[in-house]
């Protein structure tokens, strides 16, 4: 009798506990507290390079929003190799709009729905029409407008007139163009042809992205007068032997120092002043300035090389994740994101908010080219320059109403790489 | 007596043909042949198909094989290819000999000059020492250290040796060799060093009692002896070597050219059926390589 009630005690206690276990192992599943317990946790996965994956724009959103992004940061080439070979390793692209004509094709993309995009009609009409301030500028290369608009959702072709579709989003565009380390080299620089200039000797270094560099050099090739192309961004297989042969002849020369291949690298160039003049790009000057050492993002007279990079949406997204990622468009197209971006010199899609969350001074300094009326900081409290100080390019009129040519993919893309192969091993 | 049971002499003539033994060995082969030999036949395929701006297309062509030795037959300059693996075998080679040299004169020291056990093995861990950090953060150690405004320049400089700062210490054959034998002298000494510990001291004192000098002794005896040890030491170096493009990218500053890096380059821009190619192309090489060096010894009889 006492033997039995001991048995059923002890079978409520082992029941019990087993309850609590299991209660707890729930809550530890979900990874999160019961009073959010229903709510599902959205992790975007954002693929992308280093470069535009800033962890206090993450943070940011986190806060705002209660949705995780996760980066994963690869190369520019990695990141077309990943989407065409692996569309479900990620929820969300950053992605050049050069790099669509490998992309697009293969349907791993799915068309963005601008009706679900706030402020898609207010993205600066760089972007749709390829003017700035109601002027054209250069379309040589992959010109954004030409591979922005998609046929319909599901489309694998671009079109050439606006549609409800967009292959990608606009997050950051700048144009590019010669670094230079003004404190070594002592002199004025106003033209391309200077990276190829035998006085920087062993002190000048080009990008090592094939399709990248290769329109540099075409640039310094035209400013050289030696050849002028119909278009830089998609040469003939004459045009890119050439161009070819130009580096090559430099190279046996003793031009270049070094090849560099992400942001890092070139910071590390130019601040241990390996280098005084190479390709460089905006945030990476920013980078070295921010060391103390002086470094100019030269304007030359021939213009800018430009690039864009935007979001865009694997074909297979759906549900909730989706939902999310359309979240996270509207939310960085915003202005919180935009002027974030502004104020590390790149430049954002919708100019608008950006301005209504950036100071009036910092406005004027960045986007206005005047002189800075107090000192600019970057957004992490570095001293980017000081007051009175003008932006280099000037206000964004001038600099993004200079560009000459966009990054692009060429038709003769494979011939220029096995090209680019034949100037590394040279 | 003189038939005892049959059965015997069978199971003694084949040991280890038992159930068990087949399982003991069936996870390495699973492993080999899902993480090897299923990947390389992959390779092989892909090597022969074609392939356009952003796909694979299966096919049979031989077009990527002849667009890698494009211009090899004809043409004055040599062709990339061939000049890619002639720098990569200029590598090879000086790199191979420096390890040698360094790895065996490490080994010997550590196993016939010092004579305690317990400084023996602290020396030895001490060679392994720079496995603790990644391969690449040795490699970045040497840009401050050779840089143009680098210690070993701004020392020069400071001395008065040379008054423009060294160019060559960086970025440069010289560098990419430098950091070839910091990073794989220690895949020499290991096998080296393993090979000399087990030299019978015996022979050393017989040649040395047979009047031998230190040179005889170290010729004639030590070296044949160690021959396992220099062949296995060498593979690892080379097949290391030829296979590399990150040491060569960053310590060459990216401009000199090897096998792997072209590999990598037409990866990067989905031109992976040519990519297969040429890696199959290498591969036969180094398998070729490694092949001869086992002409030399028979590893399985001297392990």
């Amino acid at each position: 009798m006492s033997d039995a009630k001991k048995d059923s005690t002890l079978g409520a206690l082992s029941v019990q506990r087993r309850s609590v276990l299991k209660g707890t192992a729930g809550i530890l599943a979900a990874g999160m507290f019961p009073a959010i317990h229903a709510q599902e946790k959205i992790v975007l996965r954002y693929l992308g390079t280093a470069v535009n994956q800033d962890k206090e724009i993450a943070d940011k959103f986190k806060a705002d929003t209660g949705i995780e992004i996760q980066y994963v940061a690869v190369t520019t080439d990695d990141v077309t190799k990943r989407a065409v070979t692996a569309p479900n390793s990620f929820d969300l692209i950053d992605t050049e709009y050069f790099s669509l004509k490998n992309i697009v094709p293969t349907g791993n993309l799915k068309g963005i729905d601008t009706k679900r995009i706030k402020n898609a009609d207010k993205i600066t009409t760089l972007f749709t029409k390829g003017e700035v301030a109601g002027k054209k500028v250069g379309d040589q290369g992959t010109a954004p407008k030409k591979t922005i608009f998609l046929e319909g959702e599901k489309s694998k072709k671009f079109s050439a007139t606006p549609t409800q579709f967009m292959s990608l989003i606009p997050t950051v565009y700048n144009a590019d163009t010669l670094g230079i380390r003004p404190d070594l080299i002592k002199r004025p620089i106003s033209s391309w042809a200077e990276l190829l200039n035998p006085e920087f000797k062993g002190k000048a270094a080009i990008l090592n992205i094939p399709s990248i560099g290769i329109m540099d050099a075409a640039m310094v090739v035209e400013a050289m007068g030696l050849y002028k192309y119909p278009d830089k961004g998609n040469m003939t297989k004459k045009e890119i032997d050439l161009t070819i042969k130009t580096l090559i002849e430099a190279k046996k020369a003793g031009q270049f120092r070094s090849l560099w291949k992400d942001f890092n690298e070139s910071v590390n160039l130019m601040a241990s002043g390996e280098v005084v003049i190479q390709s460089m790009w905006s945030p990476a000057v920013t980078a070295v300035r921010t060391k103390g050492i002086a470094c100019t993002f030269q304007p030359l007279k021939e213009g800018y090389r430009a690039w864009a990079s935007g979001f865009g949406l694997p074909a297979t997204l759906s549900g909730k994740k989706l939902d999310g990622a359309y979240e996270f468009i509207n939310w960085f197209l915003d202005g919180w994101a935009g002027a974030y971006l502004n104020r590390q010199g790149y430049y954002s899609a919708v100019l608008d908010t950006a301005k209504a969350k950036m100071e009036a001074y910092e406005w004027a300094y960045w986007m206005e080219g005047k002189p800075a009326t107090q000192d600019i900081k970057s957004p992490h409290g570095d001293l980017l320059a000081k007051k009175g100080e003008v932006r280099d390019g000037g206000s964004y009129e001038a600099r993004m109403g200079g560009i000459a040519c966009w990054n692009a993919v060429m038709d003769e893309n494979a011939y220029m790489v096995q090209k680019w192969n034949e100037f590394v091993a040279a | 007596m003189s038939a005892p049971t049959p059965s015997l002499p069978a199971s003694g003539a084949a040991p280890g043909r038992t159930i068990a033994a087949w399982w003991q060995a069936l996870p390495l082969t699973a492993v080999f042949v899902l993480f090897f030999l299923i990947p390389l036949a992959l390779v092989l395929m892909v090597s022969f198909w074609d392939y356009n701006q952003y796909e694979m297309l299966p096919d049979f062509t031989f077009k990527n094989y002849v667009a890698v030795f494009e211009g090899c037959l004809s043409g004055d300059d040599m062709c990339v290819t061939f000049k890619t693996y002639l720098s990569t075998f200029k590598f090879c080679l000086l790199v191979w000999f420096l390890t040698l040299v360094i790895g065996f004169a490490v080994s010997y020291f550590l196993a016939f000059h010092v004579k305690s056990n317990g400084v023996q093995v602290v020396l030895f861990v001490l060679c392994t020492i720079p496995f603790w950090t990644s391969n690449v953060i040795r490699m970045i150690a040497w840009v401050p250290l050779l840089g143009r405004n680098g210690l070993v320049n701004s020392m020069l400089v400071g001395v008065g040796a040379v008054d423009q700062p060294v160019e060559w210490l960086l970025f440069s054959n010289f560098s990419v060799v430098l950091a070839f034998v910091h990073l794989f002298t220690t895949f020499m000494i290991v096998p080296i060093f393993n090979s000399m510990m087990r030299i019978d001291r015996s022979l050393l004192e017989a040649a040395a009692d047979s009047g031998a000098t230190a040179w005889q002794t170290l010729w004639n005896v030590i070296v044949p002896l160690c021959r396992t040890g220099i062949i296995i030491g060498s593979i690892f170096v080379i097949t290391i070597v030829m296979g590399d493009f990150v040491t060569i990218g960053v310590m060459g500053g990216q401009q000199i050219a090897s096998v792997g890096k072209i590999i990598q380059v037409q990866t990067s821009y989905l031109q992976f059926p040519l990519a297969a190619a040429n890696a199959v192309i290498l591969l036969a090489l180094v398998l070729m390589i490694i092949w001869a060096l086992t002409r030399l010894v028979d590893i399985r009889k001297e392990l």
